[in-house]
């Protein structure tokens, strides 16, 4: 399974202040040893939301609105994507981060299209299958 | 199963290759290495739900092992060289150098582990599940439901492992130099084929296994920060990386089987493919002779760049082809690249390599000859025979998905009008 993992920002990384070099160090060895363990599938830092955009959808109509945003609670300052056996697996290894301060981490389990697959009625089932069955037919002729 | 539980379990799959690796390192032996790790986890289990999950579960784990391991050699008085040998490698008791000390280490004890688990001593089958056990950190039992087997086949099967290498003395030291390549390939194999009995599974009802797969992944991924120096270890990651981000496409909404160009490419999964291309290039940055791992990881390259089945570049595919049958001289080899020359050149073209490969010996019961050869006549409009070929290639075709949608294109056969 995958899960991703949000990483909350405050107020200095909002500022666009770095963190201190042995905490960047200590961030590192942890990264190193997710990759080193075959665990990371992806990860990165976030910008400041100051460089953020939001598109806001009523009807038809798009509304831009450039950050920062005025009623921001959640910031998230970095994401990871990690690929484990279980949400324990991906739980010991989260400890294992250099996090401090009382700092709250997030971890969500990402879908699997299997999950969705799960979720199809058999109305929506056939419906697909009865899709693809077309396709197939288009195709071949 | 208790949350307790389940975090240990977690805290297994996390460390136990770097345990029995460092362990393995001091006892120098493989099965006793193993059984000292097992003991401490089950001292874990014991004390843990209670005492609660130490701050370093690594460093416990292995602090336990190494005590029980100096207790039990003292008490059968084992022979002295063994015993030294603990003492020579003069490992802290406890604490952070402990800590160190394994860290120092992890990354030519891993490599070592896997190396011995994957020696050419061993039997394919043995290697495969002293890796999935040693390096995954799979139970006999989990190994046996992914292969289909009887776990006691399993469990026998590592246990004659360790038995083979005590008595080979297989020698514990990581190879160095041009014998490095040559024990490596033999791990690269054992990798590969937990990929593809999870990617085209052999046996059972269901086409793929992703988390053979996934076990397969992460173990190729591991090895690739050990060796980064190897391009054929980067090959290898790549062609899976590659091969697995098709695997949600490979299966329809009944479980049935879906071929590369009929699959919806806007299923595949595109961290893999990026992550694959990316593993590719480091393969290729390297400037070695490029080897089989390499050049199939090129050839899922081109399909994965290609946004539609009509875009792939097939003359491309032809001339890595033509590398790999030079490069691994093999009959499966060769009728792959007559898939592909049929692509870029037309059915025909493809039909003359496959005749020619009808009396190879190697290739007397596999089943995706008469299936090529089937959709190469069927292509032709020579649909008597096709259906033949591919009731012939149902017949032999393991896998239930598989020999349905055979047996189905041999009906299509049946209907089509003679063309």
């Amino acid at each position: 399974m995958r899960v991703m993992v949000f990483v909350p920002g405050d107020k200095n990384s909002e500022a666009g202040k770095m963190p201190s070099e042995e905490l960047v160090g200590k961030m590192m060895k942890f990264n190193e040893d997710l990759v080193k363990a075959g665990v990371m599938l992806a990860g990165d830092g976030l910008t400041p939301l100051s460089k953020a955009k939001r598109v806001k959808f009523s009807g038809s109509q798009r509304t831009v609105v450039d950050g920062p945003f005025a009623a921001s609670k959640e910031i998230i300052a970095g994401y990871w994507i990690w690929q484990v056996k279980s949400m324990e697996e991906a739980v010991e290894w989260l400890k294992r981060a250099p996090f401090d301060g009382g700092v709250e981490v997030t971890l969500r389990p990402i879908f699997d299209p299997e999950d969705f697959g799960k979720e199809l009625t058999p109305e929506l089932r056939a419906k697909q299958q009865q899709l693809q069955a077309e396709a197939e037919r288009l195709r071949k002729s | 199963m208790t949350a307790t539980r389940k975090a240990v379990e977690a805290v297994w799959r996390i460390e136990s290759a770097r345990l029995i690796g460092g362990l393995v390192r001091i006892v120098r032996d493989v099965g006793l290495a193993e059984d000292l790790a097992q003991e401490a986890l089950v001292t874990a289990m014991e004390r843990w739900p209670t005492a609660g999950i130490p701050e370093n579960p690594g460093a416990w784990l292995m602090a336990s092992a190494k005590n029980r391991a100096i207790d039990q050699l003292r008490q059968r008085q084992m022979q002295d060289r063994k015993h030294d040998a603990i003492e020579a490698a003069g490992l802290p008791v406890t604490g952070t150098d402990l800590e160190t000390a394994i860290d120092e280490n992890v990354g030519d004890d891993l490599l070592r582990l896997m190396l011995i688990a994957c020696h050419p001593v061993l039997s394919m089958e043995a290697r495969v599940a002293l890796t999935l056990r040693l390096l995954g950190g799979l139970t006999t039992d989990e190994i046996a439901r992914a292969f289909l087997l009887p776990e006691p086949t399993i469990a026998q099967r590592i246990v004659r492992a360790k038995r083979t290498l005590t008595e080979a003395r297989v020698p514990f030291e990581v190879p160095r130099g041009a014998d490095l390549p040559a024990r490596l390939s033999s791990v690269l194999e054992a990798v590969y084929l937990i990929f593809n009995e999870g990617y085209a599974a052999t046996k059972g009802d269901d086409w793929t296994r992703p988390e053979l797969c996934e076990e397969a992944l992460r173990l190729g991924r591991i090895l690739a920060q050990l060796v980064p120096e190897e391009a054929e270890v980067h090959g290898l990651v790549a062609l899976m990386e590659i091969q697995a981000s098709r695997l949600r496409a490979r299966v329809g909404p009944s479980g049935e089987l879906v071929l590369l160009l009929d699959q919806d490419r806007t299923r595949w999964d595109q961290l893999l493919i990026h992550r694959g291309l990316a593993a590719l290039a480091r393969a290729e940055a390297l400037e070695q002779p490029l080897g089989p791992y390499t050049v199939q990881a090129a050839i899922a390259g081109c399909h994965a760049r290609a946004h539609t089945a009509a875009e792939t570049d097939w003359n491309r595919i032809v001339a890595l082809y033509d590398a790999l049958v030079e490069l691994t001289q093999s009959p499966v080899v060769a009728l792959n690249r007559a898939v592909a020359v049929s692509m870029a050149f037309g059915p025909a073209a493809g039909l003359e390599l496959v005749d020619a490969l009808v009396n190879e010996p190697a290739l007397a019961s596999y089943h995706l000859l008469p299936s090529v050869r089937g959709d190469f006549l069927a292509k032709l409009g020579r649909n008597d025979e096709a259906r033949k070929e591919l009731e012939r290639a149902a017949g032999l075709a393991q896998n239930a998905r598989e020999r349905d949608l055979l047996l189905l294109r041999a009906k299509a056969c049946e209907t089509r009008p003679l063309s």
